[in-house]
């Protein structure tokens, strides 16, 4: 049948040369090139907030994931966070032990003997506040969205609790929250960065390990931090351009 | 056009009208203000008061011992990484100070110093908790404002 449609030579180049325009023009259009992104970074003048995390100077203490839950009303349960600390150790038979005891807050004890480890380090855990963040895009009704600082922020009164933002999430960073039963993650303390203040978590850092500040300022912390160390991103083949840039990010942190 | 088809789109611009009518007031009036969400709900998100009061805000009254904390190891540390977050302390009157945290135990102080191959030696001073002085509170013979201070 399908041979016989197809008349001659002629005819398929044609046919072949209209499917291809047609290709073309709408991929030229891109009518849905903006639910890829989830904000579109608006201006060059108005703040673009990120955070560095210098894992060199990291001694693991928690600090940061207990003042967190102080300042955001998180509950004290040990599985809920908005920012946590996880110490990996990797033997030197090469495996690797990750472990988060209550999030890092009541400190970390040393599992294997300083003989049989080849590397140990901490990584604390927030959320990346993603330029292309899925959290954002799966949203059914428009309650969690990026703030025109580029931070992912949640409308609690418009939230249904569906949690596919949960799910969404490649870095764990959110969790349905169990007195209000809406989603509740890390705001970049979006209540204390417009005040002035540095967040909870940055604040309280007695290693000055987390750098806040502002990407569109050439002049901010975070740019001389960017400039002065080779950071990483966590998970960056999953295209979700975080802004939580890591010194020193082993490649064995997932 | 056949009855039954005009009937049908009828309905349709009924059930579409309709739809837009309940769109219209059920939408809250800020959605959309700056994209697809509530604009109100930047607001909201920032009324919350900081528990954290920053470390400015202890300089003001405790410039004595902030002195001494940055002339000492313990120089990178906000008054509040130990003593907790400082609204209460901060605005409570004068007749009745409520005092924020102090602590003083071992197990504070291991949080930070107790040995562990995952903190880098050039960072931290570690110890191992139960060889060094073991039982007794490290308040006993460091100040925490200034660890190297001899206590009397």
């Amino acid at each position: 049948m399908a041979r016989e449609e197809v008349k001659s030579r002629r005819d398929f180049l044609s046919r072949a040369a209209m499917v291809a325009g047609g290709l073309f023009i709408s991929a030229g259009s891109t009518p849905f090139a903006s639910l890829l992104y989830a904000t579109e970074r608006k201006s060059k003048t108005g703040p673009w907030y990120g955070m560095g995390i210098d894992l060199d100077r990291c001694i693991g203490c928690g600090r940061c994931a207990d003042a967190c839950k102080t300042e955001n009303n998180v509950p004290r349960d040990p599985f809920f966070f908005r920012t946590w600390v996880e110490q990996y150790t990797i033997l030197n038979d090469g495996s690797i032990h990750v472990e988060s005891p209550n999030g890092g807050i009541d400190g970390f004890t040393q599992k294997f003997p300083d003989t049989d480890i080849f590397k140990a380090f901490f990584v604390p855990k927030m959320c990346n506040h993603c330029v292309k963040s899925p959290c954002t895009q799966v949203c059914p009704v428009g309650a969690t969205f990026e703030s025109p600082e580029g931070l992912s922020l949640v409308d609690p009164t418009y939230c249904l609790g569906c949690r596919y933002c949960v799910q969404a999430c490649p870095y764990g960073c959110r969790y349905i929250h169990p007195e209000t039963h809406v989603v509740d993650k890390c705001t970049m303390c979006y209540h204390r960065i417009t005040k002035g203040l540095l967040p909870a978590c940055v604040e309280v850092c007695p290693q000055e390990a987390k750098i806040f500040g502002d990407l569109n300022d050439p002049k901010s912390e975070l740019v001389k931090f960017m400039k002065d160390h080779s950071w990483q991103v966590l998970k960056p083949h999953m295209n979700t351009e975080p802004k939580v840039y890591y010194n020193q990010l082993r490649a064995e942190v997932r | 056009m056949p009855p039954q088809i005009k009937r049908l789109a009828l309905l349709f611009v009924l059930l579409i009208g309709l739809f837009l009518t309940l769109k219209y007031f059920l939408t809250p009036k800020s959605f959309g203000e700056f994209g697809h969400y509530r604009g109100l709900a930047l607001e909201e998100n920032k009324v919350k008061v900081p528990e954290y009061s920053g470390q400015k805000a202890c300089n003001e009254c405790h410039d004595d011992v902030m002195a001494l904390k940055v002339a000492n190891e313990h120089a990178t540390l906000s008054c509040e990484t130990c003593h907790g977050a400082g609204r209460v302390h901060i605005s409570s009157v004068d007749s009745v100070v409520i005092s924020p945290k102090v602590p003083n135990s071992r197990e504070f102080c291991g949080i930070c110093h107790a040995k562990n191959f995952a903190r880098k030696a050039e960072n931290i001073k570690q110890i191992d908790m139960k060889a060094h002085n073991a039982g007794e509170l490290c308040t006993k013979c460091h100040n925490p404002h200034s660890p190297w201070q001899e206590k009397k």
